[in-house]
């Protein structure tokens, strides 16, 4: 049984300029001790996405419409709020984007590192403390001792990632989300970080959802990825299988637009026009305005996820009849 | 290389650090730019990477003399920016703009696509009054934007349409040398794909030379003929685009390419990855020597006496008094 289960997840947004379909048909599920990859452009879906699952989508404008979470047995869109908190920042942890924005800046490091452990866990304030010194050790923050004592302000953007990480592991979750953890980072810092995730995800035998953009990010941390466009998944494969062999025309026009993997001066291949107004309801693939293989009965027929190997899925309609 | 169209001489740019009230006096400098000797050939891109607080963009900056030099000397076809006058550096726009990274920060929100592109024209006044519409749509055209969209504001566009017309207005008095801060690091990458091919055809057209500014090395190689890799104020190697950043010398750009996450899952799960250890540290007190050798996996003690001057190495500039042994 998979640790986390997630079926036919809807978030949409009511706003007055329209219902905004961020999170549209979702479906994916999480194994013990793998990483899987959430990989989109802005406005994907791929943050809303994890939001659902943390309850942190603000409500209203935002309302899951439908769908079903299953965490080891617990529904997280359904159970009562006493059932989710014990979950969400003690079994379920997340790291955000900026760790710029994402301590608290009137709190000492030490204070709001222990603070999870001090709702989830019987345990005093000294032992909370010790275990916070540990953590921030395990992360590689020399001194710790000393640094526990100091302001987020005191921090480079690298450490206070380090200080993220520390504070969403230090109850031992079985799943961390990672939303966007390096984005924010110099490359030099974002290796030392990746590095890290690697490390303490082998050491507390965690699942990883990690969300990018970045698609070379993707090939050193995934075990397996998820492409998302306009709020769907459009393609699922493990990561060999994702890099060697798309099908989606999406991925593999994504692949050909990224610099690193063509030749040197060569134009890059671009993707025409933007992608769809999710504000509007799209009847057929929403890739079909941009996409070169795209025929007419593409832009009326609802798409599906549906598998053409085993463990590879994606949703064109043109690949799953075998014409392209 | 013919005769280089702009030409950095040991250009320092420190910003002071004042301390006390009332008798202010100046406690230390952060040396943003700390000693950068460069030259740009007409119609060559030049790409310069490094990481936040190396002091690339403040180097754009200088360059522009939008903060002024401590030192040195920029030297645009011919005339010295930092000796000119309050006129003459106007004029020297005309050859000489800039592309900021931020498209919803750099454009006016109260101006519309005709506004914001006109503007140069009538300030230089380039062309009579009765030419700017027509002008106006040749640039869109040229940035591929319709024209028909001239009366709208940067609201109504997305950050890539922005970036084209941050462009358009660099591009609008024809200069001959474009300084372009991050322009596309704040796009998604099928975008940015769609920037980067602008640039690079346009620079192919009209004989632009560029410095193209960026922290993601594979963009700065797809474009670059040349890259200067700078770190803390300082450039540590500059030469052919393909030859620093496939075969780097320096063991910062070293560090700094074996950094970078490839597409390539079976690559990425076996390579040998040079993690530094710490941060960079602060431009304020840097450290003596070479900049460097604090973090520097092959660093002696002669490291920390020596400040390393840019000497050729196998048909490239290189920072470092180990280069021949490493």
């Amino acid at each position: 049984m998979p640790l986390l289960a997630v079926t036919d997840l809807r978030t949409h947004f009511h706003t007055r300029s329209g219902v905004y379909r961020a999170v549209d048909g979702v479906s994916f599920s999480v194994e013990r001790g793998e990483t899987l990859g959430l990989v989109g452009e802005s406005g994907s879906g791929k943050s809303v996405t994890c939001y659902s699952l943390m309850g942190l989508v603000p409500q209203p404008p935002g309302r899951i419409e439908s769908g079903t979470a299953m965490f080891d047995g617990v529904d997280l869109l359904h159970c009562r709020p006493a059932q989710a908190r014990a979950i969400r920042g003690k079994r379920i942890a997340m790291i955000f984007q900026d760790p710029m924005t994402s301590l608290n800046p009137y709190l000492r490091i030490s204070d709001q590192l222990i603070e999870p452990l001090l709702i989830h866990e019987p345990i005093s304030t000294a032992a909370a403390r010790a275990r916070g010194l540990e953590m921030l050790a395990a992360v590689g923050i020399n001194d710790a001792r000393r640094r526990a004592q100091s302001y987020p302000h005191e921090f480079s953007g690298g450490m206070r990632q380090r200080v993220m990480i520390a504070m969403a592991l230090i109850t031992r979750p079985e799943l961390l989300i990672a939303d966007e953890p390096t984005t924010a980072l110099d490359v030099t810092v974002q290796a030392q970080i990746l590095e890290l995730i690697r490390r303490l995800q082998k050491e507390l035998n965690m699942a990883v959802i990690f969300i990018t953009h970045d698609l070379a990010v993707v090939a050193g941390i995934c075990d397996r990825v998820q492409v998302m466009y306009a709020g769907r998944i459009v393609e699922s494969a493990d990561v060999r299988t994702l890099f060697a062999n798309p099908r989606h025309p999406y991925t593999r026009a994504l692949q050909r637009s990224i610099p690193a993997i063509q030749p040197k001066g060569a134009e890059l291949y671009t993707i025409p026009g933007l992608p769809p107004d999710v504000s509007k309801a799209i009847p057929g693939c929403p890739f079909a305005p941009r996409c070169e293989f795209a025929t007419e009965r593409c832009e009326r027929t609802p798409t599906v996820l549906a598998e053409i190997a085993p463990g590879h899925a994606q949703a064109c309609l043109r690949v799953q009849a075998g014409e392209i | 290389m013919a005769e280089p169209i702009l030409q950095l001489r040991d250009v320092k740019t420190h910003f002071p650090i004042y301390r006390g009230f009332f008798r202010r006096r100046q406690v230390a400098a952060v040396r943003a730019v700390d000693g950068v000797t460069l030259s740009l050939g007409r119609g060559e891109v030049l790409g310069l990477v490094g990481e936040s607080g190396c002091g690339k963009s403040t180097l754009a900056r200088t360059i522009l003399q939008l903060v002024p030099t401590t030192a040195g000397a920029v030297i645009l076809n011919g005339r010295n920016l930092g000796e000119a006058n309050a006129r003459e550096l106007l004029a020297s726009r005309r050859d000489l703009q800039m592309v900021f990274q931020d498209p919803y920060a750099s454009l006016n929100p109260r101006m519309n696509v005709y506004a914001t592109l006109a503007e140069p024209l009538f300030v230089h006044r380039v062309c009579p009054p009765g030419a700017v519409a027509g002008r106006v749509g040749e640039l869109m055209g040229r940035v591929g934007l319709a024209p028909r969209l001239m009366h709208k504001y940067p609201h109504e566009f997305s950050g890539g349409q922005r970036q084209r017309i941050a462009i358009a207005r660099a591009l609008a008095l024809e200069p001959k040398v474009i300084v372009a801060d991050e322009p596309v690091s704040a796009l998604d990458v099928s975008i940015q794909a769609q920037i980067l091919n602008l640039l690079a055809q346009l620079t192919r057209q009209m004989n632009l030379s560029l410095i193209f500014i960026a922290h993601d090395l594979s963009v700065v190689k797809h474009i670059s003929d040349r890259v200067a890799v700078m770190y803390l104020g300082k450039i540590v190697e500059l030469g052919g685009a393909a030859d620093v950043i496939e075969r780097p010398v320096h063991p910062y750009t070293r560090a700094l390419v074996s950094a970078i996450p490839r597409p390539d899952p079976d690559a990425e799960r076996t390579r040998q990855r040079i993690v530094l250890p710490g941060d960079p540290p602060s431009p304020i007190n840097p450290p003596g020597g070479c900049p460097f050798h604090p973090r520097c996996p092959y660093a002696v003690e002669r490291c920390a006496q020596v400040v390393p001057p840019l000497a050729a190495f196998q048909g490239r500039e290189v920072a470092c008094i180990r280069a021949a042994e490493i």
